[in-house]
């Protein structure tokens, strides 16, 4: 890639700013000794440097096998592998994958070792020195939402399904590697939860830009993530290699239309982000400030409710007025449970954690949780109305509502 | 949810953290832990006790003599440590190697081969050595090892076999070498059900230890056998009582070896 100011259009930032490499996949062959039918049967494909690309599926299409064949845990039978122009096999396997963030499902821990040593393995085997270790654990926690000086001594038993999940992903970033592999990573953890570390990862990829390879077996993941989306066929043959958008509006064939599923209308939903909508703004209040002001200025506002932010500007409560009435001064709250939407999540998303709020809203928050506003039901529900007018426009009714 | 819920974006289903107590050693295995040396030292006082006021004729006093029983006691203790120096030093790596690689077809024939091992008559075992090396310490402590290999071997490969496999990928993936994984990760998980196989083993061999006498190899069995063959039943139980006295230490010392290297974390 060039430096060209180019910009990029989620970001708005330089794309130079794109820490991942290109990986290439040429005519990668896998076949296991006994079987008629190879798993991987000559894929080749090219992974853009620091974008999503997520592997999807049904069981046995061979994902898992092309994933871990960038990393050598599977061994191709014929092909060639290349990062950032280099053949994966130029390094020892261990080499190879000191360089690569390897993530997979429930985080898989090491349970006699604590959070910070989990994700100091492989600076360690790189010899970084301990302080700069110190620091580099402390600042992965909090990238990704656990506060360090709670969570760093921690033991992984210590810690919920989704706290594991995020130590994992820290661990993958830990030496800062430009590609990661990801194996269905947040496949063990409830919707609410898969959901929150989903919105994390964009965030964090937003900063990072790092080349990420996901298998995944969810579409609606796929087409959230995915900057593309790779459909995969029996014996890992490409079904369609596209960007979201394309894969929904134009199925290349019946199996990915099939795989796709149906729906326009709700596959809007998963392709709309938060951040296509207008947001509404909130009233905020930080901790610690006299409620009584607060108070004034949502009333003013004509608000019921107060965003409570910390002294970074991460939201930590969202409360009525009556509830901040009862203390002198804004108290502190739960932000690690706070359930925001990162501007990237879908409609989907946005619509699942309305529901379970009494606000009749939700939270949306930038990079590092940044507050940036609120959406709520009308907002949502004037967007679709929108799009179901152009959709009505655009294609003629096929029966009668 | 209803409307009074102060923390409204709070739904139910996240999932609270659990912190539970990780130091050692907790408060319930330290009691247990002080069962078996209160005991101990009682029985012990009393034997002390008994055999001071005792009036013990001259073959019972000579049996019973505290310089006769030191190096006894003395000669036990070092077959026990030794044989089971020699099973861990055995039984571990050959555990190791029986679960890598090509190697894993074979562990059922050696578990097998060392199921017989221990299903033999220990004394037969013994007896068997002493034809083949003639009498000594030396026969007593290859008979015995041979006797406590199994529990260690077994519980090493089944610990082993028991680590998560995800785990180890995991640490591959990673960047860890076969061995760092085998040493990082792999050994520290099973390490809890190994120790508890060294733990029957310590307790088989300081048993079997007793037996050691009748090829000459020594140990507390000595007092015992005399007190057997000279028909003087006071001294046959107090043997007796000495050697069921050091294997509960045995035991003991077997389960406080178990906390010390049970990994923090699980």
């Amino acid at each position: 890639m060039t430096n060209s100011p180019e910009l990029d259009t989620t970001t708005g930032r330089p794309a130079a700013d794109i820490s991942g490499a290109e990986i290439t996949l040429d005519s990668v062959v896998k076949r296991y000794p006994g079987q008629k039918v190879a798993a991987v049967d000559s894929l080749s494909l090219t992974v853009p440097a620091g974008e999503i690309v997520m592997f999807v599926g049904p069981s046995g299409c061979g994902k898992t096998t092309s994933l871990k064949m960038i990393n050598r845990l599977i061994e191709p039978t014929s092909g060639t592998i290349r990062i950032g122009g280099d053949d994966i096999r130029a390094k020892s396997e261990d080499e190879l994958r000191r360089g690569i963030g390897y993530v997979i499902q429930g985080g898989s821990l090491f349970p006699h070792m604590t959070v910070a040593k989990n994700i100091a393995i492989v600076p360690k085997m790189l010899g970084w020195p301990a302080a700069r270790i110190a620091e580099r654990v402390d600042e992965l926690l909090d990238l990704v939402g656990l506060d360090p000086a709670r969570y760093r001594s921690r033991y992984p038993r210590e810690l919920s399904g989704g706290q594991q999940q995020r130590v994992g992903v820290a661990r993958g970033l830990a030496a800062d590697p430009p590609v990661i592999l990801m194996d269905e990573p947040f496949g063990a953890v409830d919707p609410i939860t898969r959901q929150r570390l989903q919105d994390e990862l964009l965030s964090i990829q937003r900063e990072l830009r790092k080349t990420i390879v996901m298998v995944t077996h969810d579409i609606d993941e796929a087409v959230k993530l995915g900057d593309r989306v790779l459909i995969l066929q029996e014996g890992a043959q490409i079904a369609q290699y596209d960007t979201p958008e394309r894969i929904l509006a134009a199925p290349a064939n019946d199996f990915v239309d099939d795989f796709v599923g149906s729906g326009s209308q709700l596959k809007q939903l998963t392709l709309t982000r938060v951040s296509d909508i207008d947001l509404t703004p909130r009233t905020t209040c930080r901790v610690g400030e006299s409620s009584a002001t607060a108070i004034a200025r949502a009333e003013q506002a004509g608000d019921q409710s107060l965003v409570v932010l910390d002294d970074r500007g991460r939201p930590v409560a969202w409360r009525f007025l009556r509830q901040v009435r009862r203390h002198e001064t804004v108290q502190d709250g739960d932000r690690e449970n706070m359930v925001t939407l990162d501007q990237r999540a879908t409609l989907n998303d946005a619509l699942d954690t309305m529901l379970t709020s009494s606000h009749g809203g939700a939270i949306v928050c930038g990079d590092r949780d940044q507050y940036l506003g609120v959406i709520d039901f009308d907002s949502v529900t004037e967007h679709m109305r929108a799009l179901g007018r152009e959709h009505a426009d655009g294609a003629a009714p096929r029966e009668p509502a | 949810m209803t409307v009074t819920n102060s923390e409204t974006a709070e739904p139910a289903a996240v999932p609270t953290v659990r912190r539970r107590r990780l130091s050692w050693p907790g408060g319930e295995s330290v009691t247990m832990l002080l069962v078996a040396p209160v005991l101990v030292l009682a029985v012990f006082a009393g034997y002390v006790w008994w055999r001071q006021a005792a009036h013990l004729d001259a073959t019972e006093s000579s049996i019973l003599a505290w310089s006769a029983i030191r190096d006894e006691l003395l000669q036990h203790i070092k077959l026990t440590a030794l044989s089971s120096l020699i099973v861990v030093a055995i039984a571990v790596p050959a555990g190791v190697i029986l679960t890598r690689g090509r190697a894993r077809a074979a562990a059922p024939v050696v578990v097998g081969i060392a199921n017989t091992g221990q299903a033999a008559p220990s004394i037969g075992l013994l007896a068997l050595f002493f034809i083949w090396m003639g009498p000594g310490m030396l026969p007593a402590l290859v008979g015995l090892s041979l006797y406590g290999l199994l529990p260690v071997l077994r519980n090493t490969i089944t610990g082993l076999q028991g680590v998560d496999q995800t785990l180890v990928e995991a640490g591959r993936g990673m960047g860890m070498s076969a061995v760092a994984t085998l040493f990082r990760i792999e050994l520290r998980l099973a390490l809890p059900v190994i120790m508890a196989g060294v733990r029957t083993a310590l307790v088989l061999v300081v048993g079997t230890a007793a037996l050691a006498t009748l090829i000459g190899g020594g140990g507390l069995g000595d007092a015992l056998n005399s007190a057997i063959a000279l028909s003087r039943p006071r001294a046959m139980i107090a043997s007796a009582v000495l050697i069921a006295l050091l294997a509960l230490v045995v035991e003991w010392i077997g389960r406080v070896l178990e906390l010390v290297f049970r990994p923090k974390g699980i």
